[in-house]
């Protein structure tokens, strides 16, 4: 019989009106990695924060090394060698690595005792698990794969035996991505317990000993890794046959509708977020911008969308320079008129106004159309009509116009986002990160209706450090590092490893 | 994913169960307080409520109240829907006041009412909405902070308003820091003097056609916020201004503008008051309705119903305020203002005081 670290049975937790987790049974062997996948809002995160101690279960049992446990606050989870190792990293940017780690178990009254300690001990770790992490440098200057290897850190300085991992890689190249998972290896090898949350299959197959998939707050499979594949654990998340391709017919791409010539922008600390760009985007094809995050494509996306004045260059739209137009509205507002289009990155920020009912946020952006007010009053009856066709041509759930949109799910809160674009029939789509936290369902929709606009004849930008989704749907793939672009690779012949290090910034 | 938040009231408890509760809050206190100075809360209730909507005449001086505090009232939802916290209405009611008195001295004995009157509600809308447009344009431009800026502003107007009525406006020979009584073509006729033109006999009380224009702000108040595309902007900008940004709003034109409507609403308190009762201005003739005005926004949810019966509630009880403090001199204008404070306390800061241990019997009934 194997060996357990970690024995969930019966686990089940509600908020309010929503059963986040209901009757989730898993077992995790100790010395093992253990996936646990499933889409957004499936509850992964709400069982690990039950198990870290965050949230308490409505029902069921927890043991840890066969032992059964009350884990009432995290404290209690360390001192039970639970450690964890969030999305959003917990550090202090203006300590050091070594202070991070000391920070919250720094022992006894007087500080220089502890750190020596702290330094011996700090060092041996590094060593055990090859983490390569200067102790005297400060967190805020150090990348952020480094960043997540302190955290790593902090945990085992804890004394951790189970790590948790909430989404590690959606922050990192996919070198750095490798690194971590040499690092994981490590960890098992020494004996240690990883539990690594997680959309994403590929990462699944790569390293994980089992999986858990769940859907819907519940345990749909307990597998082990050698035994499935990949489209096995997808139609297992998702419920049904998904496909993971998106079928794309060559095409040849028309005159070209953006044009950027030599693009800088600098901030107030004189930080250039855009260096030198020059690219153009050509009626009919997709043009995508791979990288890590932070590396520019936020600032392009903005600038291109008017939201942003850049410091000096051209924005070369119908061959007409965008930034000479003088008008007396803003430049989102003229852009848009000129049939720019733009879903933004942030969706919930920027897209929409979640407390607004979705029939009002049908129109953010182009509420100053014609056809919807008279004498300056909205015409309910056209909003609603306009919104139902949204509700019809999207799929979106539920179908009630009258709804607030911080109601609805992820993936149709940007249905709605991308059916309001769409219906103002652009000439240039400018769409960021366009299936963030979005389900799997409803990216096989969204792609499908990318890929039907391109077939149409329109431009489109996509910004996403999802790689599959950027080789999946481009034609030309732009690589921007360090607000420059360092690489430009034809599709077909683009592949993980050179894209990769192009985001690291080695250029072509 | 976002969990852990706690799962809110249906919208009409929200708007019922809630500002009913807080009310009834501040009563106790006040109610403890009346017996802790030796009175009988029960009859001093009887007599507030009856001193406020008990006569005809209790009535008519309530809804003579509630009108200035419906414009102040809506004068802060308008900035508040568009996020900012204007606290100025005071100062910019004061300001307004002197818009209307400069029209009035001016021109009061050679234009006739049916132009001097909307002649100085122009001014007043002019003057109120100026003295709220520099915070505005400081707030959009320069970004300091309109709570702050509003209320330096109110200190501003009330010390320039002092030193403008005692040196410059003031009656000849007053003694009084008040203007000379306005010429009668600038007095906005009283209800009961309308009524008695159709035969119809009203107590004789200041409440005059303001009060109509109050609830007709209040329609276009509904139209403008909720059915129109500047007030689609305005709410905008309001809950998110980076949507705004990204809608292409303008987001520092949006700011000045509303600041704009905000401080011309409150002008018509100004109204209320010199136009349509005292018929001159006097140092002291704002009285805090611009104050009370965030309380009745607040308690009104910034929706113009709620704000109709917030200032109905606040006219009641400085109508019946004043009743009781005549019945029982125990009870002072400061007792009375202690229980306006409280009620704002109540239903302004402590908003939601009572909200989770609502949500919790919602909830224990839902589970059942």
């Amino acid at each position: 019989m194997t060996d357990f670290a970690i024995e969930l049975a019966g686990i089940s937790k509600r908020f309010g009106a929503v059963q986040a987790n209901r009757d989730v049974t898993m077992h995790i062997a100790k010395g093992s990695i253990h996936g646990i996948i499933g889409e957004n809002g499936a509850g992964k995160s709400t069982l690990m924060s039950i198990l870290y101690g965050y949230y308490q279960a409505d029902g069921g049992s927890i043991r840890v090394n066969g032992q059964e446990v009350r884990i009432r606050n995290s404290q209690e989870a360390i001192r039970l060698g639970i450690g964890m190792v969030h999305q959003h990293f917990m550090l202090v940017d203006t300590f050091t690595v070594l202070e991070n780690i000391v920070l919250g178990a720094e022992g006894g009254l007087l500080l220089k005792q502890g750190m020596e300690q702290a330094r011996a001990h700090l060092l041996q770790l590094n060593r055990d698990y090859s983490l390569e992490v200067d102790p005297d440098a400060l967190v805020g200057e150090l990348g952020v794969g480094l960043q997540q290897r302190v955290e790593i850190l902090k945990a085992l300085y804890r004394g951790a035996d189970v790590l948790i991992l909430d989404e590690p890689t959606a922050v990192l190249t996919p070198q750095e991505a490798d690194h971590l998972f040499c690092i994981l290896r490590a960890l098992r090898e020494q004996g240690k317990t990883v539990i690594l949350i997680t959309h994403k299959l590929r990462e699944v197959m790569d390293i994980t000993d089992a999986v858990t998939v769940m859907r819907a707050g519940t345990v749909v499979g307990n597998v082990r890794t050698a035994e499935v594949d990949k489209e096995k654990l997808a139609d297992l998340m998702v419920g049904r046959k998904v496909s993971l391709k998106v079928d794309k017919a060559e095409r040849l791409p028309g005159a070209a509708v953006l044009e950027v010539r030599d693009l800088n922008l600098t901030d107030a600390r004189g930080v250039k977020l855009l260096d030198g760009l020059n690219f153009q985007v050509r009626a009919g094809e997709i043009v995508g911008i791979a990288g890590v995050s932070g590396n520019g494509q936020s600032e392009l996306l903005e600038v291109l969308a008017g939201m942003v004045e850049p410091s000096s260059g051209e924005v070369r739209y119908h061959d007409q320079d965008l930034l000479l137009e003088k008008s007396s509205q803003p430049r989102a507002a003229l852009y848009r008129q000129k049939g720019i289009a733009h879903v933004p990155e942030d969706r919930s920020r920027e897209g929409l106004v979640k407390s607004f009912p979705m029939f009002e946020n049908a129109i953010l952006g182009y509420h100053n159309d014609k056809t919807i007010s008279r004498r300056g009053l909205f015409s309910r009856q056209a909003l609603l009509a306009r919104t139902r066709d949204f509700i019809r041509q999207f799929d979106i759930r539920p179908d009630n116009a009258q709804l607030r949109v911080g109601l609805l799910s992820g993936g149709n809160q940007q249905k709605v986002v991308l059916a309001r674009e769409i219906h103002a029939n652009p000439d240039l789509l400018l769409i960021g990160q366009p299936t963030r936290g979005v389900d799997i369902g409803a990216i096989e929709f969204i792609h499908r209706r990318l890929v039907e606009l391109r077939d149409a004849g329109k431009a489109i930008l996509l910004v996403s450090v999802e790689l599959e989704e950027i080789l999946a749907l481009s034609d030309r793939i732009l690589v921007m590092a360090g607000g420059q672009i360092s690489g430009e690779v034809a599709a077909k012949e683009a592949d993980t490893l050179s894209l990769g290090l192009l985001m690291g910034g080695h250029k072509q | 994913m976002k969990f852990g938040q706690p799962s809110t009231l249906p919208r009409w408890a929200q708007l019922s169960v809630l500002p009913v509760l807080n009310l009834l809050a501040a009563l106790l206190v006040t109610g403890f307080v009346t017996w802790l100075i030796g009175e009988d809360p029960w009859e001093c209730l009887q007599l507030l409520v009856s001193g406020a909507f008990g006569s005809g005449e209790g009535i008519g001086y309530t809804l003579f109240y509630t009108t200035g505090f419906i414009f102040t009232g809506l004068a802060v939802a308008t900035a508040f829907h568009a996020g900012l916290f204007n606290i100025g209405g005071e100062g910019q009611a004061y300001l307004a006041g002197l818009g209307v008195t400069l029209v009035v001295l001016a021109f009061d004995h050679t234009l006739p009412p049916l132009v001097l009157v909307p002649l100085c509600i122009l001014a007043a809308m002019g003057f109120g909405a100026a003295w709220a447009f520099i915070p505005g344009w400081l707030q959009a431009k320069r970004g300091s902070h309109i709570v702050v800026t509003t209320i330096m502003f109110n200190f501003i107007a009330y010390s320039l308003m002092l030193y403008l009525i005692s040196h410059h406006l003031i009656e000849a020979g007053s003694q009084n820091p008040t203007t000379r009584e306005f010429g009668q073509a600038a007095w906005i006729p009283a209800l009961h003097q309308l009524a008695a033109g159709v035969g119809i006999a009203l107590p004789n009380t200041p409440l005059n056609l303001t009060f109509i224009m109050a609830l007709l702000a209040c329609v276009l108040f509904y139209l403008l916020v909720w059915h129109s595309r500047w007030g689609f902007q305005l709410r905008t900008v309001g809950v998110n201004e980076s949507a705004a940004r990204y809608a292409g709003i303008n987001v520092s034109k949006t700011i000045m503008l509303a600041m704009c409507i905000s401080g011309a609403l409150s002008g018509f308190a100004a109204i209320n008051e010199l136009l349509g009762s005292t018929h001159r201005m006097n140092v002291s003739f704002t009285n805090g309705v611009g104050f009370v005005g965030i309380a009745v926004a607040l308690m009104g949810r910034n929706h113009p119903v709620g704000i109709i019966l917030s200032a109905l509630l606040f006219g009641g009880l400085t109508q019946g305020g004043l009743e009781l403090s005549f019945e029982k001199p125990v009870i002072t204008r400061e007792m009375i203002i202690f229980i306006q404070g409280l009620i704002i306390l109540f239903c302004g800061a402590l908003e939601n005081l009572f909200e989770p241990f609502i949500a919790g019997l919602f909830k224990r009934k839902e589970d059942k």
